[in-house]
């Protein structure tokens, strides 16, 4: 266990707390041109005297600074980071290579396309492969990150809807859904309706028969669906939604649990979004922005965002696309992103591609038999690439699942993703990727027997924890209820 | 766990209360403590509309964020605006001081299909064992 009292760790102060009047971390020859004056420039209202309270601190304060600050920050490059849902991946070493090679790394979006073949090359051959794991006619590399993606794919139906002559006004969503799949169809103007999943964690067919009419655009489907259960009756849903002129959005963000082993296009789906930050190992949030290629049926290819890379005569060119729905992104989109995605779907290959989600479903599939005694599992498995346990036998002993989760860090993990999704009461969501060893995977399940233990015999440990970061258990309420947003001198 | 004899209950959690031709509605005990600590709670104008079954207005918590869903149809009259100042009122006092707003109903007879507090128990009992 590791309560070494010497782990605990100083708060570092803020910049603006550190430093001393005239201070300086540069220095800079003389001027050799006559100062302007701002103000005369821009105006008096544009301009500012001084700034109180910045900072005035030397290259070593800063340094120490944020390498402090980095050394109590938790990465996947430190250990395991289960959360479900987000698929914390490795993000390999190889890809970092790829992309920093000058020839892509220097390379600028308005060269002419003439010195920018290998780029389009790589975007091209990238697309074929989404395609190719998907079973979908062309995919767009543009949109940002997955939640534009998805407002990607909603536009095209919108587009596709309106060309049949009516855009239709609601579209179908489970209770499972991730918060962004509501949110992309409000942007788009349409009515969200939420199906309920049954007791098994699944939408069933007579559920979706019972809200499709001629009115719904579209159903959004995740699969396998939050609670890493993959929705088997996905051929049926999607007969009854085209039965009376629906589409059918594939969520991919868990598409790391089938690529390689079932393509989504060959069971009815239209549009689908690929989440390149989870499946295709490219780093999320602070690592690097997402990439959320959106892939559509050959119905829909008329409507993808303009512009798109083709090959003609031996040549890569990128083409507009007079009836799309418009560009959603600058240029390419995050082509950094790209790369890797490249990367690492040439390292592994295809069968490689395949063995990944067979291992995310197969670490999964170990950690629930793991633990599936000593916490409440809603739903007994197999699951796919993430399970979900909750706190129902922890609640006796007053332990509920934040308790858990803070107490997980102090056995160096990071926490699972909890409460959620919505439809299991105080669900905690672990999500191990197929990245993790056999070793790692007991000794994370050895940690959650321990915590378990501990509940019953020593509840205080898991209410109070964590003891071994720099700060002790936050408050969350008061920093919702009275955030202080701006820092202020004292 | 409370759940007073003389309110009417949906299953999304919410209560009714009518008096005087007006029905006041909040979120329940089971609700308050599942979302846990409430953090923010928005809610519709006066003279504003609500549809029986349609949202009126969200709570989020540390945890999640809720729709909240009309019992009655009918006219906003009373919002209960100290909340949106001190939403922990919905945490203390679900049934009293954590009241959401005051409907004029355009049919009180919406209400007959609502849960009375025995059969609202034996319902939180029964999602409670999923």
């Amino acid at each position: 266990m590791n309560r070494d009292p010497r782990a605990k760790q100083t708060l570092e102060p803020l910049l603006f707390e550190k430093g001393s009047p005239g201070r300086r971390g540069y220095s800079l020859p003389p001027a050799d041109v006559p100062a302007a004056d701002a103000a005369a420039l821009y105006g008096k209202e544009s301009t500012r005297e001084a700034v109180e309270g910045f900072p005035e601190i030397s290259e070593i304060d800063v340094v120490r600074h944020y390498t402090r600050l980095s050394r109590q920050n938790y990465g996947v490059d430190v250990g395991m980071y289960p959360l479900g849902s987000c698929t914390m991946k490795y993000n390999p070493k190889l890809n970092e290579w790829a992309a920093r090679l000058p020839e892509f790394a220097r390379s600028h979006p308005l060269q002419p396309v003439e010195i920018s073949q290998g780029l389009l090359e790589l975007m091209y051959r990238l697309e074929q492969i989404l395609c190719e794991v998907s079973g979908m006619a062309r995919v767009t590399l543009q949109p940002a990150a997955g939640a534009q993606g998805e407002l990607t794919g909603m536009l095209m139906v919108r587009a596709y809807q309106k060309a049949k002559g009516n855009p239709r006004k609601k579209v179908l969503i489970p209770d499972t859904a991730h918060g962004t799949n509501p949110a992309s169809c409000t942007l788009c103007d349409y009515e969200v309706v939420s199906m309920k999943t049954g007791p098994t964690g699944l939408l069933e067919p007579r559920e979706v028969a019972a809200h499709m009419d001629e009115e719904v655009a579209a159903l959004m489907l995740t699969n396998p669906n939050t609670c890493g259960l993959f929705e088997k009756h996905i051929v049926e849903i999607a007969e009854i939604v085209h039965a009376k002129g629906g589409l059918v959005y594939f969520d991919g963000a868990n598409l790391n649990a089938l690529m390689g082993v079932a393509k989504p296009g060959h069971r009815g789906v239209d549009v689908m979004h690929f989440n390149l930050h989870k499946t295709f190992s490219t780093p999320h949030g602070g690592g690097g922005p997402g990439s959320g290629p959106v892939g559509v049926a050959e119905p829909l290819v008329r409507y993808l965002p303009t512009p798109i890379v083709n090959h003609r005569e031996g040549a890569y060119v990128i083409e507009e696309l007079p009836e799309s729905i418009g560009k959603v992104k600058s240029f390419n989109g995050h082509v950094g992103m790209h790369i890797r995605a490249y990367a690492f779907a040439l390292a592994l290959g295809g069968e490689g591609l395949a063995d990944s989600s067979r291992h995310a479903v197969l670490n999964a599939n170990y950690l629930l038999a793991k633990l599936r005694d000593v916490y409440h599992a809603p739903y007994p498995g197999p699951v796919m690439h993430e399970c979900i346990l909750t706190d129902r036998k922890q609640n006796a002993h007053g332990v509920k699942t934040l308790d858990i989760a803070k107490r997980l860090m102090d056995y160096g993990y990071h926490p699972p993703t909890i409460y959620f999704p919505l439809v299991v009461p105080g669900a905690l969501m672990i999500e191990p990727t197929e990245s993790e060893s056999l070793e790692t995977l007991d000794a994370f399940a050895d940690s959650m027997r321990a915590i378990a233990a501990e509940a019953a015999d020593w509840p205080e440990l898991v209410t109070g924890a964590p003891f071994t970061t720099p700060v002790a258990r936050l408050d969350e309420v008061t920093a919702a209820r009275k955030p202080i947003l701006r820092w202020l001198p004292e | 766990m409370e759940f007073p004899e003389d309110l009417k209950y949906t299953k999304q959690h919410e209560w009714a209360r009518p008096a005087d031709g007006r029905v006041t509605v909040g979120i329940t005990d089971y609700a308050q403590d599942s979302l846990g600590e409430l953090v923010y709670v928005e809610l519709p104008e006066v003279g504003s509309e609500v549809s029986k079954e349609d949202t009126f207005g969200v709570v989020e918590s540390v945890k999640a964020v809720s729709d909240l869903f009309a019992p009655v149809s009918g006219s906003v009259v009373e919002v209960n605006t100290a909340l949106v100042e001190s939403p922990e009122m919905l945490n203390s006092d679900p049934y009293g001081d954590g009241w959401l707003i005051v409907v004029d109903p355009s049919d009180v007879a919406e209400l007959d299909d609502m849960m009375d507090a025995k059969e609202y128990a034996d319902f939180v009992e029964a999602e409670k064992k999923g």
